[in-house]
């Protein structure tokens, strides 16, 4: 009870700083910094001011797009995402690695299934860069499509992959968030790393600014979307599993203990998994003695969870309740044409 | 409106205040109150379980410091998992201080608790069983700290894991004490772990009752200092029913106690009954491997005075006729493989206790090329062995 009333208190504050920001510039669209930068939870993604039009998910200013060349797989989802700078900040590079943001920076992420006028916005997911660090919140969208609120305990809801399966689509909860965006038990982000965003982009935010410089190694990531049969598959395989699984699978990462590196720089092939005997994987082992067995993917334990959807088996184990059929088809024929 | 929304909100970053109870009962929406309220806990919170079914679909998790969820009992709370969709266990802490207390999860579809990275956590009086018995579709560990500092994990079950009952991991100060486990594959095990005391627990109807392991290839490594100690190790009769491809998955069923390489294992003061392979066994780390970290040898185990009574009358093992024709009907209290890396720091036993030997030469030799005779080891008539276990601070949290 007493931490209620403390916090009407704080609140009042916040409302108040909030009312007088917007005061002085009613009628640009802005991003609300206190928002992205303050100590709250807001309740609403309307809130950030991060879009123009939420529900055609046009940025507001300041607000950036990007993509990326080997995306994370989600069940299918269509990705929608934004960096958000502070005015007269600009991101910093850090070799191919991920990018430095400033404190203030946000990055978002909305999730949507169907095409055109039949695209339905499920999620937005927000990490703000805090003077204590980055927070990662997630936000379901109403069925009207006009706003999104915070979904602290996360959620699930019916769907139909592009593919045409149906799933349980799950929203994380905020810890689950971490799950992912972990590194030595503080919050990160993944997804903005040099190597895995085009040239075309950084040369652009270089121009306007916005990052202060070409860094080398940028750029080298295999764009995903290009993949034929004809390409090699060791470096799609490598972006795919880098992009999809390091993040946990890596020390410091979720799955630090598993002694499983799946990270693009990492050139140990018993860290990769090549010949490497399982720790923990219980049934999700699939009966298979070695994680990668050169030539075997049907004796391979990281293909045999990438291509299941199983509780206890699949992997990754949040953000998935289908098979990536063309992931898995990627990482067979690495497999397959292993020595 | 607005300021509602404000003050909700702001909850979660407010720590510095008084430590607060939270409680929540089973039934309608069970799931999203339980979560909001692992999520939205100041350190120092207690999280109260209320008496009943939480019937869940996804994995729950606990990221504060210094957060108690506790139960009223491990029979009364119960997290039913039977429905779970999502996530590699039923509950994951990730955070430091953490005691668990008094309740039970059932049927996860992956591990049970797990908690990694989360130092000093008491797991006190709780239940992980899988209901269907023993099914190699269970879960693989019931009790499951890794990578953690300081573990107390006591008055505790554990029924029906696929892989271990109580595992644990890459971690250091541990204490495992007055568990029952049973219908695992492993009852106990610790695994690269150092500093582990293992006591007053009961092991019975698992593949294997206690096993002690030092793995290669993982990030944390040198396993040893582990003392077995009043446990009560008895029918251990349950065909392995571990997925194949796991390490567990070749124990042999009637199995007492396991020591796979390792530095340091001081077993005494044990009851062993009706365990039909081995009440002990004591070996070199088998497959090949590239770690130029590890050593595969068991190093340093002492075979203190226990109580050995019948066992090694039906090993799982290849000329299981012969052997037991040779020894008599049965087997010997203690297997070795016969591998010690120094005559300084092979196996040790005290005054009485008797066993065979494989009499291999060289580790990963094949078993084919055992040539089995008596244990013919000098008795040992002093040893030493440093004190292990859980730092005191976590005992004296329960007060």
């Amino acid at each position: 009870m007493k931490r209620g009333a403390a916090l009407l208190a704080l609140s009042l504050l916040a409302l108040g700083g909030a009312m007088a920001a917007r005061a002085t510039a009613p009628e640009v669209l802005r991003v609300n910094d206190a928002a992205v930068a303050g100590e709250g939870m807001p309740r609403t993604l309307s809130e950030y001011g991060f879009f123009a039009d939420g529900a055609r998910q046009v940025p507001a200013d300041g607000v950036t797009p990007y993509a990326l060349n080997t995306p994370l797989w989600s069940d299918g989802a269509e990705k929608l995402r934004f960096i958000y700078l502070p005015q007269g900040t600009q991101l910093t590079a850090d070799g191919e690695g991920l990018l430095q943001f400033p404190v203030g920076a946000a990055i978002i992420k909305t999730f949507a299934f169907g095409e055109g006028a039949d695209r339905r916005l499920i999620e937005t997911r927000v990490l703000l860069h805090r003077a204590d660090g980055w927070m990662a919140l997630p936000y379901r969208w109403n069925a009207e499509q006009t706003e999104a609120t915070l979904a602290v305990a996360g959620g699930r809801i019916d769907l139909v992959t592009p593919v045409g399966e149906a799933i349980s689509y799950a929203i994380p909860n905020k810890n689950q968030c971490k799950t992912c965006h972990s590194k030595d038990g503080a919050v990160i982000p993944i997804g903005p790393k040099a190597r895995n965003l085009s040239v075309r982009w950084m040369a652009d935010m270089l121009d306007r600014g916005a990052l202060d410089r070409l860094p080398p190694g940028g750029a080298t990531m295999p764009v995903w979307a290009g993949y034929t049969g004809e390409s090699p598959a060791e470096p799609f395989a490598r972006a795919y599993l880098d992009v999809n699984c390091a993040h946990c699978h890596q020390p410091g990462g979720g799955a630090s203990n598993s002694g499983l590196d799946l990270r693009w720089e990492q050139d140990d092939p018993h860290a990769i998994g090549i010949m490497k005997r399982p720790v923990a994987a219980g049934r999700g082992a699939g009966g298979h003695d070695f994680s990668v067995l050169p030539g075997e993917p049907d004796k391979s334990i990281l293909l045999y969870r990438m291509d299941s959807a199983e509780g206890g088996i699949a992997m990754p184990e949040l953000g998935k309740a289908s098979v990536d059929k063309d992931g898995v088809a990627v990482v067979r024929r690495w497999i397959a044409e292993m020595k | 409106m607005k300021r509602f929304a404000l003050a909700a909100v702001l909850l979660a970053t407010a720590a510095p205040l008084a430590a607060e109870t939270h409680r929540v009962e089973p039934g309608e929406g069970a799931q999203a109150r339980l979560l909001e309220a692992l999520i939205l806990a100041a350190p120092g919170d207690v999280i109260e379980l209320g008496e009943g079914r939480f019937t869940l679909t996804d994995g729950l998790s606990l990221d504060v410091d210094g957060v108690t969820l506790r139960g009223a009992g491990m029979d009364k709370s119960i997290l039913d998992f039977t429905g779970q969709q999502g996530a590699g266990e039923g509950l994951l802490v990730t955070s430091d201080n953490v005691t668990l207390q008094g309740f039970a999860v059932e049927n996860p579809k992956g591990d049970g608790i797990k908690s990694k990275g989360a130092d000093n956590i008491i797991y006190d009086s709780l239940r992980v069983e899988w209901t269907g018995g023993p099914k190699s579709t269970n879960g693989a560990y019931g009790i499951y700290p890794v990578e953690s500092k300081g573990v107390l994990v006591q008055r505790s079950k554990v029924v029906g894991a696929s892989d271990a009952g109580i595992y644990v991991g890459q971690s250091r100060d541990i204490t495992v004490r007055g568990n029952l486990v049973e219908y695992n594959v492993a009852g106990i095990e610790i695994e690269n772990s150092r500093n582990a005391l293992v006591e007053n627990n009961i092991a019975t109807h698992n593949t294997g009752g206690l096993l002690v392991f030092d793995l290669p290839g993982l990030p944390v490594m040198g396993g040893g200092n582990v003392i077995l100690r009043k446990n009560v190790v008895f029918d251990n009769d349950t065909p392995n029913f571990a997925p194949p491809g796991n390490i567990v998955a070749s124990v042999r069923r009637g199995t007492g106690v396991l020591v796979m390489a390792n530095d340091g294992v001081l077993i005494e003061d044990n009851a062993f009954e009706g365990n039909a392979t081995a009440h002990v066994m004591v070996i070199a780390y088998t497959q090949p491997f590239t770690d130029t970290r590890y050593n595969p040898h068991a190093r340093n185990v002492i075979v203190g005075k226990n109580a050995f009574g019948r066992g090694g009358d039906d090993p799982q093992l290849d000329g299981k006729e012969m052997l037991l024709a040779a020894f008599g009907g049965a087997l010997p209290p203690v297997l070795w493989d016969g591998l010690a890396e120094t005559p300084d720091n092979a196996l040790k036993v005290v005054a009485g206790v008797t066993g065979w030997s494989l009499n291999l030469s060289k580790v990963g030799q094949s078993l084919s090329e055992a040539q089995p005779g008596p244990l013919t080891l000098a008795p040992t008539e002093l040893y030493m062995f440093p004190a292990v276990g859980a730092p005191a601070e976590l005992e004296a949290r329960l007060k």
